[in-house]
């Protein structure tokens, strides 16, 4: 017997009233709407605890429940139900669970279980095509179920019916021998889309070329016998892209050992060697964050993952996963960081674009439109982030139409952990031959399969819905709190690490390296429903799990901690040392793979590249000559506009540590960084920001690439930030990687990687790709369609400040207090947000000269250590004009500045206010320290080019003299307010 | 002898370890005890002055902000909770400890009639999470956490922090001088409802309510991510502005730390 138990608002219901304003922002008109949560219970329970449970449901101060009964649907015309479809994580359920079973002090039984879903009554006149519409506004059909009843329906049926959306799986489960002795043709097939299942479909993409396929049936020809399903997967999923970064470990034209090696991790090796004594690179692209000292007690660690595939089929899974899922990142470094800050990166399609993209010719399957991506993947970093009480200050949004089909997620999180634990070097960890291999946290299902082989593949119509997830925040925090703040001290265990792609699988392959081998049986791993096969079970990429490994003398002390801890912890097997990699299901061995096979045969690539550059349109009109309304419009684009409801909704304070804000000023004004002090006890802060110009990319990605860097350096010391105590950290998100001239787009920006780190000498320590960002499918028309991502390289920066009080914010700080432009400006437009506005491209890309942005940098860092700046601001995409009229909205304060100030070649004053040259930092400075200031800026560029005004005026004059714009604080913070502001 | 603050701790409680600190920083001596210990060993309380309940998200907030971490206190601990209620002792819940103490029925309990539910913290007007500083009003004679405070800046961060009761219900702890804190505009008059200086719609602008007894407290602003001037949004205007004076930057913005100093003293007093 199951029950169903409706919750209801005996008072305004603001999700009702959201509701009906979301939903008639889709452009359906509705009059009134209720909202109720549905809980409905598959499992015997006597009526008076069923009536107490409904009562912990529903506080009698606001709401009222019904058990079992329809609601009243009076006045309402449709009702609407949208619920899980089987084997979506549904964490309201599983708390009610928790609450059911501390009730009646008894488990759940196998098979039975809680389901939740949510009621809408809606009113209005309208067919029942547009309700479907509707209910589509709010489900994404990939992971969710509506049932729809008009009223007469809904009151003959008496109400809406029991759904219960269990898991049932009927596959025969044993593992498969799989015949490699076919032919190429076949080969390729399975390597693409996966081992073929009886009725003839097939599991999904291995990822595997035919050169792997071919090494792979080789060894097991060796072994005299065929490779199981589980060893096939395994191997897919150890070898793909996107653990072992084929395409950076490949021999890439001239350059053999591969561009990671010759570029990212030798410019950072020769900077340690040339820093010597003041080398601060603790941990360096071997562990899961990478990791730089603190204070003499504390290591910070960083890492940016990217969650793009999941998140253009599901966003909010998508996204919730990839920001608990970076946080295990830090969870997982050494012998377990606390998260103590979160980053964010989106790379959208304008939201207000509604044309549609099917998967298939006969758009069946339609791909979310932008808006609902956008919306979902904030909300998923909204529930993820605030959940796991992570402050989440730092971040962008940025806009191409090119994000249709695959967005970029970017998501960060830096971690902080005491530089020795229990006496030894918390970033030493190793797995012992013997110790057990234990898994804690969430259980696993059939979701998340295939998501590290996915991942390598661009999106089709064969992308398995499978990949999709949804986090779980709060068993996650459990866990992190049980480890980090209790287990680690207390010395439970030798190794730890994350289950990320690729699940168990990557994570116990991973560890046992540090031991030499293990022997694992697949029936201890706890399921979250029967009928998983024993490949599923290893390679299902379930959230919220670590893998570690502990002494079997500490098990009963750590397993009683975790018990205590609500938190479930399962041995499901040992690690050896005998270089072996054993999986056991039912008794059989399914999986004996050498260890040295599993990480090291997987067969060098060999990539050849070509780099032709394109020759764009310059725009030939004259300068415009109300350049007023020009900066208005910029200020309106999506890449300059205001994202405030974006910083609004993530937690910034928490932990307590915030300094400088999301936004800044009276004016609230989106900085492009952060500082957070994460010890209460300490002056000592960390600075974050990061630097992307993927429209660059489109003239010359070297410059491109310098740029970015040149910007996540620049955008860190604008805020107080040391360049002599910073690192990097690098996230390419490339497309058709398979492509010769994409792969010649992706050397030259390595390669500007490796001259700029080494230039500035700041550090790569952590980096990860996505080199497969494509979308295939069809258009509006029917028509195929490819759309690629421009070639996108975020670079994000992490500093230490050693006294946040020496930090400064963009707002203006007082009247009468100088405006100076530090660094050149240049005829710098090409891939500019001017450009764009012109509806052109042009060629002439910024460039960077490290020599003298690296003086400015640490000229400017002196100049804040004497306390002479007042507020600075970092020149980023949109310019001067842009920084100018920022900085003022954020202080409140009107500016005055003469362009005629600046010495530069520039000749227009459309390019002199718009161009993107970079190194450049607008600061304000005293009067009284204007000497001080310019003695400090001996030897680099500046001008004094006007001085903040009494009033709210806003006044530029132009290269001739002539004033060019003439506006007010006002007009300039509604321009650059409007665009965003209704989301 | 300094005050003991007990801290619980677990399923998604978040803010223990910055409440801890201010606590300590204002004098008292801070533990954590996670909820499950307490449950196994339920004397620890009897060692502790002040019980607090520090923000997060219990459980997630599924099936609604603060009721399942209730609803376990409720089946397991209600009476050792009751019986320290009872006693000359403090109790401090914010933000989602707030939503905790709500559902317990500790606040506001009128007639102290403690494990009634009176009030509710429902959605955002908004519906969304909402983070932002915002200015309160102090407006209670006989809390005992906030005496000397008159008006403070302060953080809020939650998606469900509208208070709400009847008529009658308001009409009570308006009369028992309950309403602790109310949300006000930059030039002091009370916000009205008005957004974002009243964040989430709160009726009558109230952000933090007392028992009768002024000793048990609920606000959903974190005073504990407030202690320092360095967390303040004008910090970097105020600064600017010392330095220019030649004066010196102060550390701690007093009005936040006061929330925990008052706690400290009230049983330093006595002893």
């Amino acid at each position: 017997m199951a029950y169903r138990i409706e919750v209801g608002f005996k008072v305004k219901d603001a999700r009702a009233l959201t509701f009906i304003k979301r939903v008639s922002s889709f452009g359906f008109k509705i009059e009134d709407a209720r909202l109720f949560d549905v809980y409905t219970i598959d499992k015997e329970l006597p009526e008076k605890e069923l009536k107490v449970t409904a009562e912990m449901l529903a506080n009698p101060v606001y709401e009222d429940f019904k058990i079992n009964k329809a609601n009243d649907i009076k006045g309402f015309d449709w009702a609407i139900e949208i619920g899980y479809l089987p084997g979506v994580t549904d964490n309201i359920a599983s708390t009610l669970k928790e609450e059911i079973e501390d009730l009646l002090n008894e488990k759940f039984a196998g098979g039975e279980g809680i389901y939740t879903s949510r009621l809408y009554f809606i009113k209005g006149k309208l067919k029942r095509e547009q309700v479907e519409n509707i209910a589509l506004t709010s489900y994404n059909p990939l992971i969710q179920r509506a049932e729809i009843k008009d009223s007469k329906q809904y009151i003959k049926e008496k109400g809406m019916e029991i759904i219960i959306p269990k898991v049932r799986l009927s596959s025969d489960i044993k593992a498969d021998e799989v015949d490699l002795e076919v032919s190429d043709e076949e080969l390729m097939a399975i390597g693409k889309s996966g081992v073929q299942n009886a009725d003839g479909t097939r599991r999904g993409p291995l990822a595997l070329d035919l050169v792997s396929m071919k090494v792979i049936r080789e060894y097991f020809n060796k072994k005299w016998r065929k490779p199981t399903d589980l060893e096939l997967e395994s191997i897919a999923q150890t070898w793909s892209e996107h653990c072992k970064h084929t395409i950076f470990a490949a021999s890439f034209d001239e350059i053999k050992k591969g561009l990671y090696k010759e570029y990212i991790q030798k410019s950072t090796n020769e900077i340690r060697k040339r820093k010597g004594k003041d080398d601060f690179c603790v941990s360096v692209f071997t562990d899961n964050s990478g990791a730089i000292i603190f204070d003499n007690e504390y290591l910070v660690t960083d890492k940016v993952e990217t969650h793009n595939s999941p998140s253009a089929l599901d966003p909010f899974g998508g996204a919730i996963t990839g920001i608990v899922g970076v946080n295990r990142d830090a969870i997982g470094f050494g012998m377990g960081a606390k998260p103590i800050v979160n980053r964010y990166g989106y790379c959208f399609a304008d939201p207000r674009d509604e044309r549609p993209l099917y998967k298939t010719a006969d758009k069946s399957q339609k791909m979310l439109i932008p808006r609902k991506i956008m919306e979902g993947v904030i909300q998923g970093v909204n529930v993820g982030g605030n959940c796991s009480g992570i402050p989440t200050p730092q971040g962008f949004a940025y806009f191409d139409e090119r994000y249709r089909g695959k967005p970029l997620v970017f998501v960060g999180t830096i971690g902080l952990i005491p530089r020795k634990v229990n006496g030894k070097n918390s970033c030493d960890k190793c797995a012992n031959a013997g110790d057990y291999i234990v898994v804690i946290g969430g259980r696993v299902g059939a979701d998340g399969i295939h998501g590290a082989t996915f991942s390598s593949e661009a999106l089709s119509s064969g992308s398995p819905a499978t990949a999709v997830q949804i986090g779980d925040p709060i068993t996650q925090k459990k866990l992190s709190d049980a480890v980090v703040k209790e287990a680690r001290d207390m010395g439970l265990y030798n190794s730890i690490t994350d289950n990320g792609a690729g699940g168990i699988s990557c994570s116990v392959a991973e560890m046992a390296k540090e031991s030499g081998g293990f022997d694992l049986d697949l029936d201890k791993v706890p399921l979250k429903y029967p009928g998983l096969t024993p490949w599923e079970i290893w390679v299902s990429e379930s959230q919220e799990r670590m893998t570690l490994s502990v002494p079997k003398q500490k098990w009963p002390k750590f397993k009683d901690l975790m018990d205590r801890r609500g938190v479930e912890a399962t041995i499901i097997g040992t690690f050896t040392g005998d270089g072996q990699a054993i999986v056991r299901f039912k008794g059989q061995e399914v999986m004996n793979v050498d260890m040295e096979f599993l990480h090291e045969g997987l067969p060098k690539k060999f990539i050849t590249s070509k780099y032709t550059k394109e020759k764009y349109e310059e725009p030939k009109n004259p300068c415009p000559i109300n350049l007023t309304s020009v900066l208005e419009k910029m200020l309106k684009r999506l890449n300059i506009a205001s994202f405030e409801f974006i910083s609004n909704q993530y937690d910034h304070e928490v932990q307590g540590g915030s300094v400088i804000k999301p936004l800044q000023g009276k004016g609230r004004v989106n900085g492009y960084a952060s500082v957070v002090k994460p010890r209460l006890d300490s002056k000592r802060g960390i600075v974050v920001s990061q630097g992307l110009y993927p429209s660059y990319s489109d003239i010359d990605t070297y410059h491109m690439a310098a740029s970015s860097i040149d910007t996540a350096i620049r955008n860190a010391v604008s805020v107080g930030g040391n360049p002599k105590k910073m690192a990097l950290l690098d996230n390419f998100c490339w497309c058709s990687s398979n492509e010769e001239e994409r792969l010649g787009q992706l050397k030259a920006a390595v390669k500007a990687c490796y001259d700029y780190s080494l230039g500035y000498e700041i550090p790569f320590i952590s980096g990860k790709d996505s080199m497969f960002n494509d979308f295939k499918g069809f258009n509006e028309k029917g028509q195929e369609v490819k759309i690629s991502v421009p070639p996108t390289l975020l670079v994000s920066s992490l500093g230490v400040i050693d006294d946040i009080s020496y930090t400064i914010d963009c707002a203006v700080k007082e009247p009468g207090d100088l405006v100076y432009l530090v660094g050149e400006t240049k005829e710098e437009l090409g891939g500019s947000e001017y450009f764009k506005e012109l509806g052109f491209v042009g060629n002439l890309v910024p460039q960077v000269d490290f020599k003298k942005a690296k003086k400015i940098y640490e000229n400017f860092y002196q100049a804040v250590q004497k306390r002479l700046i007042a507020s600075a601001i970092s020149v980023v995409s949109g310019g001067l004009g842009v920084a100018l009229a920022k900085t003022a909205i954020a202080g409140g304060f009107g500016i005055e500045a003469d362009l005629s100030k600046i010495k530069t070649g520039v000749k227009r004053d459309d390019w002199l206010l718009f161009s993107e040259s970079q190194s450049r930092i607008l600061a304000t400075v005293s009067p009284k320290n204007k000497e001080k200031f310019e003695k400090e800026m001996a030897g680099v560029p500046f001008y004094l080019i006007g001085k903040v005004r009494n009033d709210d005026q806003f006044v530029i004059k132009g290269l001739k003299g002539k004033e060019i714009i003439n506006s007010k604080i006002n007009n300039l913070e509604k321009a650059y307010k409007e665009t965003l502001k209704n989301y | 002898m300094k005050p003991k603050a007990i801290h619980i701790v677990g399923y998604g409680i978040n803010c223990e370890e910055e409440t801890a600190f201010a606590f300590e920083k204002a004098g008292a001596e801070s533990k954590f005890v996670h909820i499950n210990d307490l449950i196994e060993k339920k004397n620890l309380l009897d060692e502790a002055q002040i019980l607090v309940f520090p923000g997060g998200f219990s459980y997630g907030d599924d099936t609604g902000s603060g009721k399942a971490l209730a609803n376990k206190i409720r089946n397991r601990l209600s009476e050792e909770i009751l019986k320290f209620v009872e006693k000359d002792k403090l109790v401090v819940g914010i933000c989602n400890g707030f939503q905790v103490l709500v559902s317990l029925g500790l606040l506001p309990a009128t007639n102290k009639n403690y494990g009634k539910k009176e009030v509710g913290l429902l959605y955002n007007t908004n519906a969304r999470f909402e983070c932002r500083w915002i200015r309160l009003k102090m407006n209670s004679k006989k809390c005992i956490f906030t005496q000397g405070i008159d008006e403070i800046d302060i953080p809020i961060a939650h998606g469900e922090g509208n208070f709400y009761a009847s008529k009658e219900i308001l009409k009570k702890i308006n009369q028992n001088d309950q309403v602790v804190f109310k949300y006000i505009k930059e030039n002091g008059q009370l916000a009205n409802g008005e957004f974002p200086y009243n964040p989430n719609g709160s009726l009558e602008d109230i952000a933090g309510i007392c028992d009768e007894t002024g000793r048990i407290l609920g606000m959903m602003p974190h005073p504990e991510r407030a202690i320092f001037t360095s967390n303040h949004p004008d910090y970097q205007f105020m600064k600017e502005k010392l330095i220019r004076e030649g004066k010196k930057i102060p550390e701690i913005y007093e009005p936040a730390l006061k929330v925990f100093q008052n706690a400290v003293s009230y049983f330093k007093v006595k002893v």
